[in-house]
């Protein structure tokens, strides 16, 4: 079972009801849910999408849209059914925070499904979750019956005139269909090889209708911003970045774990106080601020608000809050290898720069890692993520190319003390295993 | 699928599939889950399977196979009764998940993707599982186990063992 941790600088708002038996649906009641899915069927759609604005909350799968904004793109009139779809796909490196939100409030995923429903006009939600997240389905599966046995999703939601179902899907892996036109083809039942944008799911989207997609911590988050009301929320967060995010603290921190904090909280107040620092006292090399796919910071670069806009200015992304701490003991080429071993092996093929350029960068980088490297592969490596960036349909290729270039640039002496010749300074799996 | 006789899975699994091709409201929407609730049951993809979730679905073998290669949980070999799963990914990385994986590879004497001879288990490396807070981890099955050491690899497998013991010889519980 994953521990909790606390700290506390926490404002515990997605995380309020972890640990506390939610998962059962009376425990949740009792803890006032659902009260903000009757509240919505009361207040109706416009309501409910100027609260979300007024929220300031934004994606957190990773992207950062506003989710409100997302939720007014949906054509009002529609021929076609209109639908919800939550992300639970989680498989950014180092972001295990889903995991807790279905593990100990799967009710939440709901109720807030439920309201986006009501917000776009939609009678049928779907939650995707990643196919290694079985015991988490069988949690979600018994809290959607339990939800239908008390009328609160069906026909006649909360004894209403309104209808709103939902399905729970597993995927079978792949971090691809995390982004969202691969999610829908994957829930259409085919290879999650992304879609041409425009148009846009708002438009065209699950099955050819409209179609809101939200991570699992979104949409887990919009029952509290309607308890807690739209000003109060972005209140706690920092400007044009609403509210709290959890965030995932992995890698050599003393405390490892989802602590929930303020948007815009210090990152190296976070890893020196609320994780506890480096582990076994050693110094600090570097630190990935927002899941694999996001450019890496030095200790230097570390005094800063996690937001999406300071992250953003530092030259990194705040990504799905998934906070890679790296002890100077550690391999930048090894980190970097292990870092583009996965996109190689997570990329589809259907766009040649990033089924090209990651095969070409991992080769590279084994080499490299392994001793048999040469000067011209440093410029080699930055050249062939250059020519990743943007030239993809989905953001695999982007995901792969950005951190590398993050290491080229900021660790090049140590890719240069890899030199043919020279064995890695830490000398730790040259051989590694090739997945 | 009415006929039952006609199945290759269990009654309850059949019941399950016959279930979940209605729930969608497009049919082909079942083929992912089909098949990895079919290879829970079976063991792996195996051509009668993959003929029947075809059936089933209504897409062709081809189709099944297309999309099926696509999805890494999927597979068309058989695994082991318990499928090891260490993830090396880089927070697992940082805190020893390569050590895990090579202890697993020294105790069962088999390395990625293999399965030992007496069929029990299998080995493989595989990407980020969402336990990054509590790494090192890995899944055996479906089942996590966190904040690993190489020390307690010996008892997580002896653990196994006398579970497939007291389980007699049921297939991919």
């Amino acid at each position: 079972m994953p521990r909790l941790v606390s700290h506390p600088d926490e404002v515990k708002i997605v995380s309020q009801r972890f640990g506390l038996g939610a998962d059962k649906i009376d425990r949740y009641v009792e803890l006032g849910g659902y009260d903000s899915a009757k509240k919505c069927l009361a207040q109706g759609a416009d309501w409910i999408i100027n609260e979300m604005k007024a929220s300031n909350l934004r994606g957190r799968g990773g992207a950062g849209f506003p989710a409100g904004l997302k939720w007014s793109f949906v054509p009002k009139q529609s021929a076609k059914p209109k639908y919800v779809l939550v992300n639970g796909d989680e498989s950014e490196p180092g972001t295990c925070k889903d995991h807790l939100i279905f593990l100990h409030d799967p009710h939440a995923v709901i109720e807030g499904t439920i309201i986006a429903g009501l917000a776009i006009g939609a009678k049928l939600g779907f939650i995707y979750l990643r196919g290694e997240y079985r015991y988490l389905l069988e949690i979600m599966e018994k809290a959607v019956a339990d939800a239908y046995a008390k009328g609160f999703l069906g026909k006649n939601i909360f004894g209403s005139d309104t209808e709103f179902q939902i399905i729970t899907h597993s995927g079978a892996g792949a971090y691809e269909v995390g982004e969202e036109s691969a999610l829908m083809e994957s829930l259409e039942g085919k290879r999650g090889v992304p879609r041409i944008k425009p148009p846009f799911p708002a438009v065209v989207g699950l099955y050819g209708g409209p179609t809101v997609i939200n991570n699992a911590e979104t949409i887990a988050t919009v029952p509290h911003v309607i308890a807690m009301g739209a000003a109060a929320y972005a209140e706690v967060g920092s400007p044009r970045n609403g509210g709290t995010r959890l965030f995932s603290i992995s890698g050599h921190v003393e405390r490892p774990g989802v602590y929930e904090l303020p948007m815009g909280y210090n990152l190296k107040k976070m890893i020196f106080e609320v994780a506890g620092g480096v582990r076994g006292g050693r110094g600090l090399k570097a630190v990935v601020p927002g899941g694999s796919s996001t450019p890496v910071l030095l200790p230097e670069e570390i005094d800063i608000g996690m937001d999406f806009d300071q992250v953003g200015k530092a030259g990194s992304m705040l990504g799905s809050g998934g906070v890679v701490v790296i002890d100077d003991q550690t391999c930048i080429v090894e980190f970097a290898l292990r870092t583009i071993s996965f996109y190689q092996h997570e990329s589809c093929g259907w766009c040649i720069p990033c089924r090209e350029g990651t095969d070409w960068l991992k080769k590279s980088l084994m080499r490299f890692h392994a001793g048999f490297g040469e000067a011209k592969d440093i410029d080699n490596i930055q050249y062939l993520a250059e020519n990743m960036l943007g030239r993809t349909f989905c953001p695999l290729g982007d995901a792969a190319a950005m951190p590398m270039l993050g290491f080229v640039k900021k660790f090049r002496k140590e890719f240069e003390a890899h030199l043919s010749g020279k064995p890695c300074p830490f000398a730790k799996h040259v051989e590694m295993a090739v997945i | 699928m009415s006929d039952e006789t006609m199945t290759l899975f269990s009654p309850m699994l059949a019941a399950r599939l016959d279930a979940l091709v209605e729930k969608y409201p497009v049919r082909r929407s079942a083929l992912v889950p089909m098949l990895l609730y079919a290879q829970d049951e079976i063991g792996y993809l195996s051509d009668a399977v993959t003929s029947e979730v075809a059936h089933r679905v209504g897409v062709t073998e081809l189709e099944v196979r297309n999309v099926a290669s696509y999805y890494s949980m999927l597979r068309f070999k058989p695994a082991g009764k318990y499928n090891v799963q260490v993830c090396t990914n880089i927070s697992c990385m940082l805190r020893g998940g390569f050590e895990i994986y090579e202890r697993f590879q020294e105790e069962l004497g088999i390395g990625h993707k293999s399965v030992t001879s007496d069929g029990l288990f299998s080995l493989e490396e595989v990407e980020c599982i969402g336990a990054c807070c509590w790494a090192p981890a890995i899944q055996v099955n479906y089942e996590f186990h966190d904040d690993l050491t190489p020390e307690l690899v010996p008892g997580i497998l002896d653990a196994y063992r006398l579970k497939a013991k007291t389980e007699g010889t049921d297939a991919h519980a």
